[in-house]
């Protein structure tokens, strides 16, 4: 499976996203410079964590609407998969390839820290291989991770199960204690209506190796890796 | 020419830092602040486009970039 990782000026998970592809998982992979709109030779797109283009106007607004960015939806429409963690969900939002907008965290701090998530929706290609209800550790890293949408999308978001992960406590209750930013409805991670496209704020290529105290994040990178295998977009490609 | 692009949080959403600051201007003595929200002052400068047609590019500007209308809400003040 073929993975580029996409890197904007201030972009600064991208390292941490190539050292578990290659290192971690083994699998082929290489930066995608945001100029760049050719992406015929990738399965999966990662935009990582950081802050593009210093966030200025809104944090992923630049990058939103930067060469690669532009290029995705015809990415995604030929079968490609796309993952944005942290700075890179916030340019997803702001690219409109998903819905509602990330704000500044209504704690005001910024929050580095651990947090679990519970799994919403286990039937996606970067979900399958979690359990419904499953618990997942992963640090959080950000200032501005308060999801919003209006009710009308906060319904369509329920109706068809693009909520994929909610903050909750050790136990899996979805508290407010156990939210860090104020995310309405303790949202962390929603995909699109294809499916084919996750944004969350939590940073899975932090959580994949036992030294960095656990491996939740792998789960992520394996039910992609199972995902094109099976439906064969891998070999088609 | 130059522009002025007004972009606030819509109504209705919280504006922690309007917030804060206004639990500051508490602490500063200043009690009968009741409410406060922050918005932003977008200053534009112009060449080769005047009145009603400046105004459409400002408009096409917000849409695709200046503003998010998920969470914000705006006005354009042509300033001559």
């Amino acid at each position: 499976m073929n993975f580029g990782v996409v890197v904007f000026p201030g972009t600064w998970s991208d390292c941490d996203f190539h050292y578990v592809i290659s290192e971690v998982l083994r699998q082929p992979v290489r930066y995608v410079w945001h100029r760049d709109r050719q992406l015929d030779d990738f399965d999966c797109l990662i935009l990582p964590g950081g802050f593009s283009y210093g966030d200025y106007l809104r944090a992923g607004a630049v990058a939103g609407r930067s060469p690669v960015v532009e290029a995705l939806p015809e990415f995604v429409a030929k079968g490609g998969l796309v993952l944005g963690s942290c700075n890179g969900f916030q340019i997803l939002c702001e690219a409109k390839l998903l819905p509602g907008a990330l704000m500044r965290n209504e704690c005001l701090q910024y929050r580095c820290q651990s947090t679990h998530l519970r799994v919403e929706n286990a039937e996606t290609p970067f979900t399958r291989l979690m359990r419904p209800g499953q618990i997942l550790k992963m640090p959080i890293s950000h200032g501005e991770g308060k999801f919003h949408a209006d009710p009308e999308t906060l319904r369509r978001l329920r109706d068809q199960k693009q909520i994929v992960f909610r903050y909750c406590a050790e136990d899996g209750r979805v508290v407010k204690d156990a939210n860090p930013n104020g995310s309405l409805d303790n949202i962390a991670g929603v995909i699109n209506e294809e499916g084919t496209v996750l944004g969350l704020m939590p940073h899975p290529e932090r959580a994949s190796e036992n030294a960095m105290g656990g491996t939740d994040g792998l789960l992520i990178f394996h039910s992609l890796l199972g995902s094109l295998v099976e439906d064969g977009s891998f070999l088609k490609r | 020419m130059k522009a002025r692009v007004l972009v606030r949080l819509k109504p209705g959403i919280l504006d922690v830092q309007g917030a804060s600051v206004r639990r500051a201007l508490h602490g500063l003595g200043f009690g009968e602040v009741q409410e406060l929200r922050v918005g932003k002052v977008l200053e534009l400068e112009l060449d080769g486009v005047v009145g009603e047609a400046a105004r459409q590019r400002i408009e096409e500007m917000c849409a695709r970039l200046l503003t998010n209308p998920v969470i914000e809400d705006y006005t354009v003040e042509v300033l001559a």
